[in-house]
């Protein structure tokens, strides 16, 4: 990269983080609640932005997959539940977390004049094991894409940790809101799933038509998408995380636009739940089976592996059993994470709003 | 023939790049007519019709002329593809706004031009 | 490849004016407006800094962006006229009763 565009691009980095600032401002001070859901999204938008010019493109395209897609649905599902501005603080209650954030903020400045200059070669990070990983990939798991090789193989418990919290998050909200008499469960035993209103005003025409199409067009191609992302993991940015959430828009998506009965004989909440289950069971498997092979937990190098010689020394490593351990615990996080938020989302919806009509 | 098309991809080859690159200033700067548009109008509905008009044009002008500039096959088919999710998705967006918009009542602003009183003027 | 940068500051000044509606625009409507060109300006600067840092993976992201841009754009849109997620966007539909005069 040649200066002028390095200089280009710290630039740009100031620009978006001067934005962002004024995004998180304005959401700080605005009182209605739309607004501010829709000036998160537009916060994720540009954080997505900024991490690209980091050269941080997994994160970016988690990011970008999460805010553009789920967060907002989310919000404003919980937006649902309750009014539709926020409260006023009461000018003297505003000082203790005024000063709690002044006083962390000069901490972590303080803090940051500590780190290493950015893209420095020789920083902790990118020295001892980072440098090993890097030098290592290539004989060991010979894939190009090194985040997924960190990330999949050499802290696979780390993220079979991830994953398992993505699962709790969904049986959290599943537990939270997806039982009880106002909640979807109860709302389809008693028969009703849409809220009825009288009508006042005559529809003669189909408002939605082209709404209606186009996302039955578009739908499955996010679906195709998702599995692109998913397997193209290995060799570009993507991996399970990112096609997981993307799997779960489709089905926002469907859900949003033909209706959450429709949504649920498409994708039943049980087959959600069982589906996020069944993915870190298929992760946690992975493991286990590397046990019984006589390997550590989660080394792939036991899967299609020869076996241990008499003196119990296993061979050398086995980039053909790690790639079907990288591609089998993907699957497992794939399921598991559009499991998770798929059943988030359904227990938002599901959920009869508390508020009378005339509160709006 | 064959040197016809010969000296054509000469042609292509020498002229690419600063087309390529013109046209991605041409279609940055029709994005950015448009959201002049969309701070200055009056109404929603006219900010709405800036918006979506040059998001499009601007996306597209901007997506050829990163075709002509990619180094191999595989982007153009990617840029084909993005070009093909803005086509259906952006006026889809737009319609849908503009149908919420109608259905819940938002009239827009008719009149001469004149009558706009002050605070109604183009920064309203 | 430097004059793509004129391309990108005057898609990050257009990105500036939308902001500066989805923060001042006094309807709902013209805030949806705003951040839907904010996404579709989003996906542009993307695939423009891929070109620029020469990697093409960012058109991945650009194509995702590209898909899923428009569906905030629909739930806020459907959650503020029905005010439920549960309802499906068909022919027979059920509009509500006073529905947001598009403030917020």
């Amino acid at each position: 990269m040649s200066d002028p565009v390095a200089i280009e691009i710290a630039v740009f980095n100031v620009i978006l983080l001067a934005m962002l600032f004024v995004v998180g401002a304005a959401v700080a001070r605005l009182r209605s609640l739309f607004a501010i859901v829709m000036l998160t999204g537009a916060y994720s938008l540009l954080s997505a932005m900024w991490f690209v010019t980091l050269d941080a493109v997994d994160v970016a395209f988690t990011e970008a997959a999460v805010g553009a897609g789920v967060s907002t649905v989310l919000m404003l599902g919980a937006m649902l539940l309750t009014s539709r501005t926020a409260k006023a603080d009461r000018r003297w209650a505003r000082i203790g977390p005024l000063a709690v954030v002044l006083v962390t903020g000069s901490v972590l400045i303080y803090a940051t004049t500590d780190m290493p200059a950015f893209g420095d070669p020789f920083s902790p990070a990118n020295s001892y094991v980072g440098a090993d990983y890097l030098v290592m990939t290539a004989a060991d798991i010979d894939i190009p894409n090194i985040v997924t090789a960190v990330l999949s193989s050499y802290r696979g418990f780390d993220t079979l940790g991830e994953t398992g919290v993505v699962f709790m998050a969904g049986i959290a909200v599943a537990l939270l809101l997806g039982f009880g008499e106002r909640s979807l469960s109860a709302n389809r035993a008693r028969g009703e799933t849409a809220p009825v209103r009288t009508e006042t005003k005559a529809d003669k025409s189909d408002h939605h038509v082209v709404l209606r199409v186009v996302s039955r067009i578009l739908i499955p191609v996010i679906g195709i998408y998702a599995l692109y992302v998913h397997f193209h993991g290995e060799l570009s940015a993507g991996g399970g995380f990112q096609a997981g959430v993307i799997i779960s828009v489709a089905v926002v998506l469907y859900s949003l636009v033909f209706g959450i009965a429709a949504a649920l004989d498409a994708v039943p909440v049980a087959f959600a739940r069982g589906l996020a289950a069944f993915g870190v069971i298929l992760y946690a498997g992975v493991g286990f089976y590397a046990l019984t092979q006589g390997y550590n937990f989660l080394d792939y190098d036991a899967i299609l592996s020869h076996g241990a010689d008499a003196a119990g020394h296993h061979g050398d490593t086995n980039t053909h059993g790690q790639h079907i351990g990288i591609i089998l615990i993907e699957l497992g996080v794939l399921f598991a994470v559009a499991g998770s938020i798929t059943t988030i989302y359904y227990a938002f919806a599901g959920r009869a709003p508390e508020i009378r009509d005339e509160d709006w | 023939m064959a040197d016809f098309l010969a000296s054509v991809g000469d042609v292509f080859a020498l002229v690419r790049q600063p087309l390529g690159v013109g046209l991605c200033i041409a279609g940055a700067l029709l994005c950015l007519i448009g959201s002049v548009g969309v701070i200055r109008f009056p109404d929603f509905y006219t900010r709405l019709h800036a918006a979506s008009i040059t998001d499009t044009a601007g996306a597209s002008v901007l997506l050829v002329g990163m075709a002509f500039v990619s180094p191999t096959g595989w982007v153009v088919l990617k840029l084909v593809f993005i070009w093909l999710f803005l086509f259906m998705t952006g006026p889809t967006s737009s319609h849908a706004v503009a149908n919420a918009a109608y259905l819940a009542g938002l009239a827009p602003k008719t009149g001469r031009r004149g009558d706009l009183t002050d605070d109604e003027g183009g920064w309203s | 490849m430097n004059l793509l940068v004129v391309a990108v500051v005057a898609l990050v000044v257009s990105l500036t004016l939308l902001l500066v509606r989805t923060l001042m625009g006094p309807t709902l409507y013209d805030r949806v407006l705003a951040l839907n060109a904010f996404g579709t300006k989003t996906v542009l600067i993307l695939a423009l800094i891929g070109f620029l840092v020469g990697r093409p993976d960012f058109l991945d992201i650009a194509i995702l962006y590209a898909l899923i841009n428009f569906v905030s754009t629909i739930a806020i849109l459907k959650f503020f006229r029905y005010r439920s997620f549960q309802v499906g966007l068909s022919r027979k539909v059920r509009s509500g009763g006073e529905p947001g005069r598009g403030e917020g």
